[in-house]
């Protein structure tokens, strides 16, 4: 074990990790963006409810690796280009925010929806002032669990080539090194750790009735 | 287009490393990764189900082990083993192992919270009627527990189909060897095929576990038989504005 690999590569490694951050955090972004109206459709048009969840979640029956492979011949990417691996990760997040964003707004109490009806809100007042606040809680755990996942899946790309963290276990792979492989692991544990205890506080931030005593 | 020409070519639809040699090592591998990982998975979480002991260490764990790369793990424990063996078990084992650990989780807490979500007057009421604790594990908890256990073992079907292209990566068959062959041979066709024949394989099977659930779950526990019947319409219903 030839510990002072990391120290001599240190540069390597943040240039990586902030790849990997990049292909983690952008797609999950999009992906909540494109949940929220997707889910509010599903919510309000109970009919579609199966249709539009049901479809969205099908995404995930598609492995990583295939989706990687395949999305260039849909995007006219290249193979080794990022972007694919950044819309294949929108696709799994949407897969499994639709359904939490529909149950996270059906979770909000009826009465409390018709009391902002009364006191004269509009539609997109009552969704953005009362519905997706209160369920704040339900899509953020939905959150973490993407951003957990996705941090994994994001590591697959590195068998066609593309460069973050699971660059680190090919490379160590070909020339038999322990190290970048520990370090690769540890790097990508520590960065999930890190991302969902800044939702855990994100959360605490975006819900301050929720903490206890401010009522 | 090359890559509908990749799979229709007819030599590789024969012999080994064709394409159906290279389904059934997936399946063979799969099958073998799921029997282990519920045989693992099924008696714990009967135990933390039952007993409520464990539950949040059980839960948390599982969460941390969808962070955990199988890739990096993989390489990991074949770099560490294949000094010590040097046939091909130094790569199967290892493989085995990591995709066992992928999919023990969602099995695990399918049969947990499956059984964690029975009334409990529903078991209250078996024990009073003189059930033995074996009796209200195998014809109360099981059975109750079956549509959470089996979307539980649907996930890791599913996990574990779609990562088991790892193996190739090792040097060990599958589909994905025809992934890491065409990346290391510079032929997106078949990159493209094995990929597409992997992706209809993990389809299929997720058509399957559908139709599964369909004759597996008791009928009383799905929306398909009404709890309560409803009334027959012989006298008319008393209008509310009446």
């Amino acid at each position: 074990m030839r510990f002072d690999w990391i120290a001599n590569n240190l540069d390597y490694l943040v240039e990586l990790t902030g790849m990997h951050l990049w292909l983690t955090l952008l797609p999950t972004v999009i992906g909540l963006l494109v949940s929220i109206p997707l889910g509010y459709l599903a919510f309000t048009l109970r009919r579609f409810y199966p249709l539009i969840v049901g479809g969205t979640s099908l995404f995930y029956t598609i492995p990583s690796l295939a989706l990687f492979i395949l999305l260039p011949k849909i995007l006219g990417t290249k193979v080794l280009d990022p972007l694919n691996v950044v819309v294949a990760l929108v696709f799994y997040t949407v897969a499994l925010l639709v359904r939490v964003v529909a149950d996270g707004l059906a979770s909000v109490p009826p009465e409390v929806v018709d009391a902002a009806r009364g006191v004269g809100f509009t539609r997109m007042q009552i969704l953005f002032k009362i519905q997706l606040p209160i369920a704040v809680p339900t899509i953020l755990s939905g959150l973490r669990v993407v951003v957990v996942s996705n941090i994994s899946i994001v590591t697959m790309a590195a068998v066609i080539g593309i460069t973050q963290l699971g660059t680190l276990f090919t490379m160590g792979f070909t020339r038999r090194l322990f190290v970048p492989i520990l370090a690769g692991l540890v790097i990508c544990l520590l960065l999930a750790l890190a991302l969902d205890r800044l939702l855990v506080l994100l959360g605490k931030v975006m819900t301050p009735w929720s903490r206890k005593g401010a009522l | 287009m090359d890559i509908l020409a990749w799979l229709t070519d007819p030599s590789n639809w024969d012999g080994v490393g064709s394409i159906p040699h290279q389904v059934l090592i997936h399946l063979i591998y799969s099958i073998v990764v799921l029997a282990v990982a519920t045989v693992i998975a099924v008696p714990l979480g009967v135990f933390v189900g039952h007993t409520g002991r464990g539950e949040s260490l059980i839960m948390g764990s599982v969460n941390a082990m969808r962070a955990l790369p199988t890739l990096g793990l993989l390489i990991l424990l074949v770099l560490l083993i294949a000094p010590t063996i040097s046939n091909s078990l130094a790569f199967v084992v290892p493989s085995l192992v990591v995709l066992v650990l992928l999919a023990v989780p969602p099995i695990l807490s399918g049969v947990a919270s499956g059984i964690r979500a029975i009334d409990r007057s529903v078991i209250d009421a078996a024990r009073g009627m003189g059930f033995s604790t074996a009796q209200i594990i195998w014809r109360i908890e099981l059975p109750c527990a079956l549509p959470l256990t089996l979307s539980g073992v649907r996930g890791a079907t599913l996990q574990v189909v779609s990562t088991a292209t790892v193996a190739a990566y090792v040097s060990l068959d599958g589909l994905g060897r025809f992934i890491i062959d065409g990346r290391a041979g510079n032929d997106y066709a078949q990159m493209a095929g094995g990929a597409i024949v992997l992706a209809l394989l993990a389809i299929l099977l997720e058509a399957a576990f559908a139709g599964l659930g369909r004759v597996a779950i008791s009928r009383g526990l799905t929306r398909r038989m009404p709890a309560h019947p409803a009334p027959k319409a012989t006298a008319p219903r008393p209008r509310a504005t009446a």
